[in-house]
């Protein structure tokens, strides 16, 4: 029987069947700080141990500063919560990868970069975006902790089966148009509960052109869509990516990996629940105008209102963002002035972001009104930055050059807003107070943050 | 079977109306508050940057619905589309429980939400959107009115307006039971190993 991508991943781990449900096995369980700590007490208290510390990686990110090293730097209780991490590591035979060390990133930016993960695994955090993940033909998807104290317990999860959707971006890519776009421009147009209860299958000529770093962005945001997950079919851009680095399969284990990893497509009469074709000519550089993910517009088109909607529901959320946002109907993008711009988070701090903002950042100066930063999104990603100079053309056009972490995405260290600051951001979420109470933000793709910190307001790419 | 918490079977209290979408957890529960590493505590923090004018939390917003003293003591969370969405952050129903709240009732949940709401013994109703407008009417009407939520029958009654309501039987059964997830699944422990068995050296 023709099966979709996801439902060749998913049967290939079922240990059991319970009811309408399945019992799961999870493959790779990645964790930070935040959301393990209770799960390792309720372990703890039920004197249970964790199954397979091996199949079990752990990184600092979340709480971390970005300016300093040292574990305390954003006060005591972010310093307990990260010690309590390493102990919680260090008791259980877990691989942690700390502040300081070589291999440490975002959990979304070392996992792939490390060959964690690979095609048709499972693959859990207590992250909502693990569905970045998604970019190697595995199912990942974001869990609660007291589904992480299920998985380190049992390697397993009790789920049941999603709905499935297709998502088409047909044709070729226009120069300026980046994978942050894309998926801009797909919650757009499903909305930001569009895909609730589906796993994703991103698919079609402009996703199969994208590079590893680009896919993971368009996965990325699918929970951005409420989308369990998302995914992408494995092919040779996936195995070259993954090909000698540190996790991935060695030898004849890499011929045989390799083998398996390429029936990993949906068949060609495979059936979705839901079918949603995008023509990538269509999409132009993308700015957020209001305070979900869903509330999207191309650069030059006019911030809507609340006239522009039918759905009574999104017109009291237009009128409630945009009352929030401080922005009129009518009014253009161009003409926001922005005070701060942010390039980094698990969608959009990989070296490839990076390289695609200091091409902008290379054609001129930060404005006085800007304070812009650039987290890279892991300790490799720095490296790699800094051996190609882009850390100087970052620093000379006036952004500040920071140490790898979550930072201002969410802002649980000090990388915070202040109430009526605005920021282009790369990042995945412009909830209110997201990045600071009161603060507005704005998601863009890392070339249109940085033209916004060099114009000082949103600017078309394209023109640059 | 290991029991765990007490189970969920009927609640009857009065209902607090939080009248939006798309609640995400970043509002219900700041990120400020998710340094600890224990799961009390949070209650006093639920919907932050709404329910207080200040950082210190000593100020509440009188205009936030949560604040209002017809609303005092709701143990029922009226609400609408999408509720939950966004970060997984177990804290936002540690957090709605820690309150005081044993169910919300929208019209529908995020899913990681949904599944944290389960995990924790605070039971997601999910109605269509013509039964919410008669709940939210009834509420704001008379605030002092009993809604009444019914597991093992799968109802919300309110006066005399019955509404049903789908959950799966799973998850009615552990709520129900206060069943122990983790231990259940550890009887399953033989299948589990059988399934590693049978797993190339290299996957």
């Amino acid at each position: 029987m023709a099966k979709t991508l996801y439902e060749k991943v998913w049967q290939a781990h079922i240990v059991d069947q319970i009811g309408d449900d399945s019992l799961i096995y999870i493959d790779r369980h990645l964790i930070h700080e935040v959301t393990s700590p209770q799960a390792f007490a309720g372990l703890e208290e039920k004197g249970r141990k964790v199954r397979r510390p091996d199949r079990t990686f752990a990184t600092m990110d979340h709480s971390i500063s970005t300016r300093s090293l040292a574990l305390d730097a954003c006060g005591p209780q972010n310093a307990l919560q990260l010690k309590t991490l390493a102990d919680n590591c260090e008791k259980n035979g877990i691989q942690l990868y700390p502040v300081g060390h070589q291999k440490q990133g975002i959990v979304h930016v070392m996992g792939p970069e490390l060959g964690l993960v690979q095609p048709g695994m499972t693959i859990v955090c207590g992250d909502s975006h693990t569905a970045t993940h998604g970019a190697f033909g595995a199912l990942a998807f974001g869990i609660g902790t007291s589904q992480v104290e299920h998985v380190l317990a049992t390697q397993t999860l009790k789920q049941s089966r999603a709905k499935s959707m297709l998502i088409n971006v047909n044709g070729e890519l226009p120069v300026g148009i980046t994978a942050k776009d894309i998926i801009l421009a797909i919650i757009g147009e499903i909305g930001h509960a569009g895909a609730t209860g589906h796993v994703i299958e991103y698919a079609g000529d402009a996703i199969r052109s994208l590079s590893m770093e680009e896919r993971m962005t368009i996965c990325n945001m699918s929970i951005e869509a409420g989308a369990k997950a998302g995914m992408i079919a494995p092919d040779d851009t996936t195995f070259s990516y993954l090909e000698g680095r540190e996790f991935a399969p060695k030898g004849d284990d890499w011929d045989d990996a390799v083998a398996y990893w390429k029936t990993l497509y949906s068949d060609s009469d495979a059936t979705f629940d839901t079918v949603v074709e995008l023509d990538a000519q269509d999409i132009a550089p993308q700015v957020t105008w209001g305070t979900n993910p869903g509330q999207v517009i191309g650069v030059n088109a006019p911030v809507p209102g609340p006239q522009d909607f039918s759905d009574p529901i999104e017109i009291e959320s237009a009128k409630k963002a945009l009352a929030y946002m401080g922005l009129k109907a009518g009014e253009r993008l161009s003409d926001v002035p922005v005070s701060h711009v942010f390039i980094g988070s698990c969608t959009n701090s990989r070296i490839e972001d990076l390289r695609a903002a200091a091409v902008i950042a290379a054609k001129g100066k930060v404005a006085s009104n800007v304070t812009a930063m650039v987290v890279p999104g892991s300790a490799a990603v720095k490296r790699q930055a800094e051996a190609e100079g882009l850390d100087e053309i970052f620093i000379s056009a006036g952004f500040e050059w920071r140490l790898p972490g979550c930072s201002m995405c969410l802002g649980m260290n000090d990388d915070i807003l202040t109430a009526g600051d605005r920021c282009a951001s790369t990042s995945n979420r412009n909830f209110e107070g997201r990045q600071g109470r009161g603060a507005r933000t704005h998601l863009v793709s890392p070339a249109m943050a940085a033209a916004a910190a060099i114009k000082g307001h949103f600017a078309d790419v394209r023109e640059l | 079977m290991s029991e765990n918490k007490q189970g969920f079977t009927v609640h009857s209290g009065t209902a607090c109306p939080l009248d939006q979408a798309n609640v995400d957890t970043d509002q219900i529960i700041p990120k400020q508050f998710l340094t600890s590493v224990s799961r009390a505590g949070f209650g006093k923090h639920l919907f932050h940057d709404w329910r207080y004018l200040d950082l210190e939390e000593k100020e509440p917003n009188p205009e936030f619905v949560l604040n209002k003293p017809e609303y005092q003591g709701a143990s029922v969370l009226l609400t609408r589309e999408n509720f939950g969405c966004g970060s997984s952050r177990e804290h936002a129903p540690w957090a709605l429980a820690d309150f005081g709240f044993m169910t919300v009732i929208a019209t529908s949940f995020a899913d990681i939400f949904y599944g944290n709401c389960i995990n924790n013994q605070l039971l997601p109703v999910a109605l269509p959107s013509s039964d919410m407008d008669k709940l939210f009417a009834a509420v704001k009407q008379d605030p002092s009115t009993t809604i009444v939520v019914d597991l093992p029958n799968q109802q919300v009654r309110a006066g005399e307006q019955v509404f049903t309501f789908d959950i799966a039987e799973h998850h009615k059964t552990n709520l129900i039971k206060g069943l122990d997830a983790i231990g259940q699944t550890l009887e399953l422990t033989p299948q589990i190993e059988a399934f590693e068995a049978k797993q190339p050296a290299w996957a």
